[in-house]
C-alpha cells in the first residue's frame, strides 16, 4: 500500500516535536537517576558516610570486577548461571506449552487437575528448593528443575487460559472445512496463541533466573548464587554486589531477547 | 420431480442447560432442490443458525432426518461449504494460503486445485492481493476471499450464515451483490440464513420464514420478481416494482400472532 505524500501542517510539525521533546526528557530522567544514584553511592563510601565494607562501592565492584576476569571465575559463575537458566526455560516452554496443549484437549483432564495446578502455583517454589537437593542430589539438574518449579505451573495456567480464549468462531471455520480437533489446534489455536506464548516466555525467563538463583544457593559449587551465598558467609560483599549486579544485567539482557523476538513477531504479521 | 438436493423431514433439537431444556426448533420440514438459492429469515434468536450446524452436520437433530441427494447425511460425501457471519481469515496468513486453508486440510492440495483457485482469485479481482496479509484488504474484498476460500472446496451446497452482518450497509450491500453474482456465476445451490427481509428477497428465488423460538416454518415464499433475468442481481432485485409487495408479505408472516 502507498502512503500520500502530504505537506506536513504547522500543528502536525508542532506535536511532532512535543512528542520527540518528551521521549528525550524519559530518556534523560532514566539516565539521570542511576548516574546519581551511582555517584551517591560512590561519594557516600568515599566520604564514609556508610561503611564500604559492608556497603561496598561502584569502583570496588568494578575493581572485583576485574580481578575475577582475569583470572576467569566470573565468567565460570556467569556461564554456569546463564546455562542453568537457559536450560529450564527451555524445559519450561516445552513442557507448558506441551501439557497446555493436553489440558486444552481434554477438558476433564482439565476440571480434574485445575486444583491441583492452583495450589502447585501458589506455593512459594522456594521451599521446594531443599527437597530438591535430597531427591536429586546437589548437581546441576537439581538446579534446572528448581528453576523450572518457579514457572512451569504459572506458564501452564497462563498458556491454558491463552488457548481457551481462542475465538470458537475460527474453530468452527476449521470443522466447516472438514477438519478435525488436530486441524483446530495446528491451523488455528497455536498460530493464534503465538502472541501469549511469547508473553508467557518474557514472564518466563525471568522467573527461571530466578529459580536458579534459589537452586545455587543452597546446591552448588559455582554460579552467580553460588558467588552470592559464599560472598555473604565470609564477608566479601563486593562479590555479593557484583553477582546482584551480574543478575540485573543478565536479566535484562534475556528480556530484551525474548522482546526484541515478540517485536519482530508482530512486524511480520 | 427430481430428488432434491438437501431435504429437512421433520427436524426437532432441544438446547440442553441445567437450568432445564430450550425447544430450539419443532418440526421443522423444506427442501432445496439443485441451483435454487433459498433464504431462510426469522427473527433473532430463533434458530437459524442451529438449522445450518444441523445441515453441516456440527449438530445433529434430535427428531428427524435430513437428506442430501436422498441419502442420509452421515452416510453422504457430499462437500458442503459453509460462510460465516465474519470472513474470519487469519491475520498469520496471507490472503492465498488463507485461500488454500479448506484445501490443506482436506489434503487436497494439488497443483489442479491451485490453478483453478488463481482463476478464481482472478476473476474475483483478488490475484494481485494474493500475498497481501487480511488487513490490507477492505470489508467487501475480505469476504470475496472468504467465499473463494469456501468454493476452493468446490461444495455442492453453500451454506451462509448472515454472512455480511458484520459489514456497514452500504459495504453490506456491495458485498451482497457481489457475493450473489459469483453464487449465481458458479452456479452454486446455496441456503441464506438471514434476519433482513431485502437481503433475503434480492437474492433468493424462495424465502423461508421462520416463527420465533421454538421456530417451526411458518410460511414459504416463492420469490418471482418482475424484472428481466439479466438485471436480476442483488442489486437489480431490489429495483423490482413487486419487490416492496414480497416485503410487506413477509413482513406481515413475520410479525404473525404479535
Amino acid at each position: 500500500m502507498s502512503k500520500e505524500v502530504v505537506k506536513m501542517s504547522t500543528g502536525q510539525r508542532q506535536y511532532l516535536k512535543n512528542l520527540k521533546r518528551s521521549r528525550q526528557l524519559v530518556q534523560l530522567a532514566r539516565a539521570a537517576i542511576f548516574v546519581i544514584f551511582v555517584a551517591l553511592w560512590e561519594i557516600s563510601t568515599r566520604l564514609t558516610w556508610i561503611d564500604s565494607f559492608v556497603f561496598s562501592s561502584p569502583s570496588r565492584v568494578i575493581k572485583t570486577m576485574i580481578s575475577m576476569a582475569q583470572n576467569h571465575s566470573l565468567f565460570i559463575h556467569m556461564g554456569v548461571t546463564l546455562w542453568e537458566t537457559l536450560a529450564s526455560f527451555f524445559f519450561v516452554t516445552i513442557f507448558g506449552v506441551g501439557i497446555a496443549v493436553l489440558l486444552w484437549s481434554s477438558p476433564k483432564v482439565s476440571a480434574i487437575l485445575e486444583p491441583y495446578l492452583v495450589v502447585l502455583n501458589s506455593l512459594p517454589k522456594s521451599a521446594l528448593a531443599p527437597l530438591l537437593i535430597v531427591w536429586l542430589g546437589a548437581n546441576t539438574t537439581t538446579i534446572i528443575v528448581a528453576g523450572m518449579s518457579v514457572a512451569i505451573f504459572g506458564a501452564i495456567i497462563n498458556l491454558y487460559i491463552g488457548f481457551k480464549e481462542v475465538d470458537p468462531d475460527k474453530i468452527k471455520l476449521i470443522y466447516t472445512l472438514g477438519g478435525k480437533k488436530k486441524d483446530t489446534l495446528l491451523k488455528v489455536v497455536l498460530p493464534a496463541s503465538v502472541p501469549v506464548i511469547l508473553g508467557v516466555m518474557k514472564v518466563n525467563i525471568g522467573l527461571c533466573l530466578v529459580g536458579v538463583v534459589i537452586g545455587e544457593f543452597i546446591g552448588s559449587k559455582e554460579g552467580l548464587g553460588y558467588l552470592i551465598i559464599y560472598g555473604s558467609q565470609v564477608f566479601k560483599l563486593d562479590w555479593v554486589i557484583m553477582s546482584i549486579v551480574l543478575l540485573c544485567i543478565m536479566a535484562m539482557i534475556l528480556y530484551s531477547l525474548i522482546n526484541l523476538a515478540e517485536k519482530m513477531y508482530l512486524k511480520r504479521l | 420431480m427430481q430428488t432434491p438436493l438437501l431435504e429437512l423431514k421433520d427436524i426437532s433439537l432441544s438446547y440442553h442447560s441445567e437450568d432445564g431444556e430450550t425447544l430450539a426448533l419443532s418440526h421443522i420440514s423444506f427442501q432445496v432442490q439443485p441451483g435454487e438459492f433459498v433464504a431462510i429469515v426469522g427473527p433473532s434468536g430463533c434458530g437459524k443458525s442451529t438449522l445450518l450446524n444441523l445441515i453441516s452436520g456440527l449438530l445433529t437433530p434430535e427428531e428427524g432426518e435430513i437428506l442430501m441427494n436422498g441419502k442420509k447425511l452421515s452416510e453422504n460425501q457430499m462437500n458442503i461449504g459453509y460462510m460465516l457471519q465474519k470472513d474470519h481469515l487469519f491475520e498469520w496468513r496471507t490472503i492465498y494460503s488463507n485461500v488454500l486453508l479448506g484445501l490443506e486440510i482436506q489434503k487436497k492440495d494439488t497443483p489442479q486445485k491451485r490453478e483453478q483457485i488463481d482463476s478464481l482469485l482472478q476473476t474475483y479481482g483478488l490475484d494481485t492481493f494474493k500475498n497481501s496479509k487480511p488487513s490490507q484488504l477492505s470489508g467487501g474484498m475480505r469476504q470475496r476471499a472468504a467465499l473463494i476460500r469456501t468454493l476452493a472446496l468446490e461444495p455442492d451446497l453453500l451454506l451462509l450464515d448472515e454472512p455480511f452482518s458484520a459489514l456497514d450497509y452500504q459495504t453490506r450491500l456491495n458485498v451482497s451483490d457481489d457475493i450473489g453474482k459469483i453464487i449465481k456465476h458458479e452456479s452454486k445451490t446455496a441456503v441464506l440464513v438471514t434476519h433482513d427481509i431485502s437481503e433475503a428477497i434480492s437474492m433468493a428465488d424462495r424465502v423461508i420464514v421462520l416463527t420465533k423460538r421454538p421456530a417451526t416454518v411458518q410460511k414459504t415464499v416463492p420469490i418471482e420478481l418482475e424484472i428481466d433475468q439479466e438485471e436480476r442481481t442483488p442489486m437489480g432485485s431490489r429495483n423490482a416494482p413487486n419487490f416492496k409487495t414480497y416485503f410487506n408479505l413477509i413482513w406481515r408472516e413475520l410479525n404473525h400472532g404479535e
